[in-house]
């Protein structure tokens, strides 16, 4: 799950990460009243996404006066942000984040995220701030640093001094941002995070150091234990199938293509997606129905498929192990009838149970289109959704 | 021949009498393993499935000499049972749990350096010695005894390997899950050096999927060290960058840990490929001159 920056920023004061002064909004009316109270001469209105690149999206503004805040406010309230992280349709801004301007003499960057090479939590810096960190790493390797924090021990000082010598600090900014890792890291284990990244990291005209901006994921499997911070979950910001998806303890993804597949198993689905792909066809999504599929369950999979108007064709691959073939078959078959399935489905049925899972579906008397392993389904699938298309 | 587990090991069950505790034990007793009871805190004295109950782990193997669990406490207790079965002096301890934290996982991982104990997932289907010991949750019925051994990081993908091995004739030594979560036990690498070591084996099927950098781990390990043939395929060609595809661990971050950097990893490699996921067997089987 993903926090937005201001819910960010909220968390990095509660563990002593300087962040500017800022008002959080959802009016322009409320956005005039923020400057206000903020003061000064100058702010910063921030849309409120769940992406980066909003810069260059035109989601961040700076303003002279709150009229031009309100402006500004009423300008992005309600709009779709399209960045080049956000995928075409963009993401919806239904909050800002009003702050004051901060005077920027360097920018730097830093992150604290889970590597699974090490299986440790891995803090990365670079001097190279406000950029895109994956273009950094790509083309120049060498501006990133990487410190390892062993489980027993926490933090120590001497990584951060490394980090701080590395990026150039003085002495009283490797203090400062003594502070600032030490509040990161407690930060990062107290609330399960899987990335924290502060990018920009800015040292001021004055000298110190403040987060411009924050990123946090949490960790999905520990948010049973988090329930303060999976109370910040905003669904505006997330795909309503694949929501609806995990409402039926379904796994779903949307993808481009218009071949809607069904498969039990994470590895088997993007298997299937990726065989559709190798016989000339394109995947319309990744579904896994899970180890205890039941005919409820592939009903509700097949609404979730047939939801995308794209979908012309319908792949289900099941291999049966615990899950009973024949169990699948009377899935499909009430699928079928309740739903009203108006295009192809093709079935591979292989496992347990699958003869007579087979044998169901022959005896229902619906056009469902068998095949007898994993290429012919894949074949048979693209065929369909061609004619179909 | 086998890896990890064979006739003579004695397993027992964490989350015992749990619904999905008390499912698979007694699908592995039917199997055939030699489940010598099990764990459930709180039921120590009881009998379950015709074997003893234990409330600790410790008790559970003075009373039975127990050398190998299998785990199916939920998430929140998950990272606990492991550490406790370690503590006890359990060999191979098998973590079927899906969905542990992941910090759970990287102290459990810490605390398991240098430790004897070999942990095998979380997230993970098992590990089977066809005909000898079945430990986890894949259906036994589809395996044989045979000659090659599957590590794959994904359940049914590992089972779709094990079917067309299985109608090639070859059967399998060995098929071990090593699950889809980013921090796991026994990895690749480790999976592959006890294939290379066992009579019993003569070629490996690698199933891997995006995300991470086992599979490019794999493809050096298997240049340098490996003499038996291997097979590989990765799941996850057509998957979109940061999105994860089900497994915790299956996300592509950053442009790394796509199919095709691994594919090419193991190509590079000299590793024999397949692009389609019903050639696995099949092209095991040309390799071992069988087909």
């Amino acid at each position: 799950m993903n926090l937005h920056e201001y819910q960010s920023k909220h968390l990095f004061q509660k563990y002593h990460i300087p962040v500017p002064r800022g008002v959080t909004v959802s009016t322009s009316a409320d956005a005039a009243a923020a400057c206000r109270t903020l003061g000064g001469t100058r702010w910063v209105v921030k849309a409120q996404i769940h992406a980066g690149g909003r810069g260059k999206a035109g989601g961040v503004v700076l303003v002279d006066s709150p009229e031009e805040a309100a402006a500004a406010a009423q300008r992005l309230l309600g709009t779709r942000l399209v960045t080049r992280q956000s995928g075409p349709a963009g993401l919806p801004i239904g909050t800002l984040l009003i702050e004051e301007p901060t005077a920027i003499a360097r920018e730097l960057y830093l992150s604290a995220l889970v590597d699974r090479a090490s299986a440790a939590v891995l803090f990365m810096a670079s001097q190279a701030g406000g950029m895109d960190i994956e273009a950094v790493a790509a083309q120049t390797p060498e501006q990133i640093l990487s410190i390892r924090i062993h489980p027993a021990t926490g933090l120590q000082p001497f990584q951060v001094r490394r980090l701080g010598f590395g990026l150039g600090l003085n002495s009283q900014q490797i203090k400062a941002l003594s502070g600032l890792m030490g509040g990161l890291y407690r930060l990062f284990m107290d609330c399960d995070a899987s990335l924290v990244e502060i990018n920009p990291l800015v040292i001021t005209a004055s000298g110190d150091l403040i987060a411009l901006d924050a990123k946090i994921n949490l960790d999905d499997n520990a948010l049973a234990r988090q329930p303060d911070l999976e109370a910040w979950r905003d669904p505006s910001q997330e795909d309503a199938r694949e929501a609806q998806a995990k409402a039926h303890e379904l796994s779903y993804i949307s993808l481009d293509g218009n071949i809607g597949c069904m498969v039990n198993g994470a590895g088997l689905a993007m298997a299937t997606m990726d065989l559709v792909q190798l016989h000339g066809g394109a995947p319309a999504n990744f579904l896994d129905v899970g180890g205890g599929a039941t005919a409820a369950r592939v009903a509700e999979a097949f609404k979730l498929i047939l939801s995308d108007p794209r979908v012309r064709a319908v792949l289900v691959n099941i291999f049966g192990g615990i899950v009973r073939c024949d169990l699948i078959a009377e899935g499909i078959i009430q699928a079928v009838r309740e739903v009203g399935v108006g295009v192809p489905v093709v079935v591979r049925l292989e496992g347990t149970n699958a003869p007579a899972g087979l044998a169901l579906l022959a005896q229902s008397g619906l056009a469902v289109i068998t095949a007898a392993n994993l290429s012919e389904a894949a074949d048979k699938v693209v065929a369909a959704a061609a004619l179909a298309g | 021949m086998s890896v990890l587990i064979d006739k003579e090991t004695r397993v027992i069950c964490q989350g015992f009498t749990g619904q999905q505790g008390t499912f698979h034990s007694a699908q592995a007793i039917a199997y055939g393993t030699r489940l010598v009871g099990g764990v459930t805190p709180g039921k120590g004295g009881q009998r379950h499935l015709d074997r003893p109950v234990f409330d600790t782990v410790h008790d559970a193997v003075s009373a039975t000499g127990a050398d190998a669990t299998m785990i199916y406490v939920p998430a929140a207790y998950a990272a606990d049972a492991i550490l406790e079965a370690a503590d006890a002096g359990i060999r191979v301890i098998v973590c079927i749990t899906e969905g542990i934290p992941v910090l759970d996982m990287l102290r459990v991982k810490a605390a398991l350096a240098g430790h004897p104990a070999i942990l095998i997932g979380p997230n993970c289907p098992g590990v089977i010695t066809p005909g000898e010991c079945k430990i986890g949750i894949m259906p036994g019925h589809i395996h044989t005894p045979g000659r090659v051994g599957i590590i794959s990081r994904s359940g049914t993908l590992t089972y779709e390997a094990v079917f067309q091995v299985t109608n090639a004739g070859l059967g399998q030594s060995t098929c071990i899950g090593i699950g889809g979560d980013p921090i796991q036990g026994l990895d690749f690498v480790a999976c592959l050096a006890l294939f290379e070591a066992d009579p019993g084996t003569e070629g490996v099927i690698l199933v891997g999927e995006i995300g991470g950098g086992a599979e490019e781990a794999a493809a050096e390990y298997i240049q340098a060290h490996m003499t038996k043939p291997v097979v590989a395929y990765i799941a996850g060609v057509t998957a979109p960058a940061g999105k994860r595809m089900g497994h915790a661990g299956a996300i592509v971050t950053g442009g790394k840990g796509t199919a095709e950097d691994k594919f090419a990893a193991l190509e590079a490699a000299g590793v024999t490929t397949v692009r389609s996921p019903a050639q696995m067997g099949a092209r095991m089987a040309q390799l071992l001159g069988s087909a």
